[in-house]
């Protein structure tokens, strides 16, 4: 019993240390972007928000975070349209070339950004798209469709097959029974599926930084200011790009959970 | 959708392979049909020799998540209450969506010369030791993407094992490291293996890790594919480069998914 509990505490202690190590750099980062040092050291330089103040101050980081927003507010808007398409059809028909179907709709997270994005390049620069913030925008879509897909579908997958039929029975039409019985079921998914698109999207810097060309989003500025100079403002637009990124993800866990205790009620 | 995903994806891959048959004639892309790209990019030494480094770091990469990740998978499986499992695994799918770029910064600050980690080591009387631009923070640089993803799928398929099982090994008296390795690692395979794949695919087309703490020397695939693109306009050799990497991704799939459901087609 008393080498049961050790276990136990040792285990504990082991996944507290563990979760200290996954979120030890998001600290890291918070902590020194208010160091008025140069170089973070150990003894801290003292509070400061000056390099909140130079990330403000730079034009180029402006600009790159007006156009993150744009690019983030409209694939995840597009995405989340074609995942639920997608994924309503997977749940309702069966169709020739199905798996092939899914395959096309899963498969683009599995292959590395970087190629995603060269291959983007390459081929947009062919029909000459390349360099355009939409263009962002046509690659993020193909890229955050399958978060939204999943989830989406997951929720169907949860709903009493039914339920749809009992709509139709009752002189529903198609439409109506997609706008008053599906649409208000998967809400929750919807919901949850713009948010996790607009977080992917918001920090997606490989494929932004082939196709992008001089229409900069913020994380592409990020990369380049990394490769340039090690300078604190780094930490303090990466802690405001926590932030935002960190308060979509929540969103998007919350908004999954808040309808779940009805659905078991009702 | 389908429409989409064609046009933008499947299109941009097939073109990729067309690619890399073109030819650069005084830096301008000319269409052709040319083995050239593949024969030089193959028979460079320092090609071969990197796909073989990139293969390598990607494996031990997979390798130390896995062993790190076990214990915490186990221990939020079977020794957490499930209130506090549940906001652990809320919060480990949280880093996966935010900022690899800045997360794998922040670990400069940690690990350079006059860094946090070797203050404190000097504080003890260490060091400093020179934790960047090596294999070691590269490595830190791989964790930090695919540790808690890889803690998550295990955890998954442990969570899911058949309490059963190990109640009958204890009253069978198996003792418990045994019942570790003999009854519920095997019950759990599938998700281990998953993640160890994951957890490869991740590393191997990674380029912010070895680039930034690697300090990209000696480069990774990632970074030479990178390189040709960036500086200079060898787009088809960077094609041949990527399309090496995605066979290779797929094989090392396929390869996973044979060992994971393969054997014993015992279903879910």
């Amino acid at each position: 019993m008393i080498l049961d509990r050790t276990i136990t505490l040792a285990l504990r202690f082991y996944v507290a240390l563990v979760l200290l190590l996954v979120f030890a750099p998001i600290l890291t980062s918070f902590v020194y972007s208010f160091d008025a040092n140069r170089y973070a050291a150990i003894p801290w330089g003292g509070f400061s928000t000056k390099w909140y103040a130079a990330a403000f101050a730079d034009p180029d980081v402006a600009k790159g975070f007006r156009n993150t927003v744009i690019v983030a507010l409209s694939s995840s808007t597009i995405a989340t349209v074609i995942g639920f398409a997608t994924a309503y059809t997977d749940y309702r028909y069966r169709f020739f070339g199905k798996n092939l179907y899914l395959a096309l709709a899963l498969l683009p997270p599995t292959i590395p950004v970087i190629i995603l994005g060269l291959a983007m390049l390459v081929f947009l620069a062919q029909v000459g798209l390349s360099g355009e913030l939409y263009t962002v925008v046509f690659c993020h879509v193909v890229y955050c469709i399958p978060f939204a897909m999943a989830l989406i579908r997951l929720r169907l997958s949860q709903m009493d097959p039914d339920l749809e039929a009992a709509a139709w029975n009752l002189g529903a039409g198609q439409w109506r029974t997609l706008r008053e019985v599906i649409l208000p079921f998967t809400f929750p998914a919807i919901l949850s599926a713009l948010f996790l698109t607009m977080a992917v999207s918001f920090d997606e810097y490989a494929i932004a930084w082939f196709v992008s060309g001089f229409n900069e989003t913020l994380p592409v500025r990020i990369l380049v200011l990394l490769q340039r100079e090690v300078s604190p403002k780094v930490n303090a637009i990466g802690s405001i790009v926590f932030m935002i990124s960190m308060t979509l993800v929540m969103l998007a866990q919350i908004a999954l959970m808040v309808r779940k205790p009805r659905r078991q009620a009702g | 959708m389908p429409v989409w995903q064609i046009l933008f994806f499947v299109a941009a891959m097939a073109f990729l392979v067309v690619m890399s048959f073109w030819s650069v004639k005084s830096f301008r892309l000319t269409p052709d049909f040319t083995f050239a790209n593949w024969i030089k990019m193959y028979g460079a030494g320092y090609f071969q020799d990197t796909y073989l480094r990139t293969v390598l770091y990607a494996s031990l990469a997979a390798a130390v998540s896995s062993a790190i990740a076990f214990p915490c998978a186990f221990g939020l499986a079977f020794r957490v209450s499930p209130n506090v499992r549940r906001l652990i695994v809320f919060m480990l799918m949280t880093p996966y969506f935010t900022s690899y770029l800045v997360r794998s910064y922040s670990w400069k600050i940690v690990l350079t010369e006059n860094g946090v980690l070797n203050t404190l080591f000097g504080w003890i009387g260490l060091g400093p030791f020179d934790m960047t631009s090596n294999l070691f923070a590269t490595m830190v640089g791989y964790l930090t993407l695919i540790l808690p993803i890889v803690i998550l799928l295990q955890y998954f398929s442990l969570v899911n094992v058949d309490r059963n099982l190990i109640e009958a090994a204890h009253n069978l008296r198996c003792g418990r490291l045994r019942t570790v390795f003999v009854i519920i690692v095997p019950a759990a395979k599938i998700g281990i293996i998953l993640a160890a794949t994951f957890a490869f695919i991740l590393s191997f087309g990674d380029f912010v890790s070895p680039s930034f703490l690697g300090g990209s020397k000696p480069p990774t695939l990632s970074i030479l594919m990178v390189d040709s693109v960036k500086s200079g306009s060898q787009w088809p050799r960077a094609a041949v480069v990527a399309l090496t990497m995605v066979f290779t991704l797929l094989v090392v799939a396929f390869a996973a998914l044979t060992l994971a459901y393969g054997s014993g087609k015992r279903g879910r």
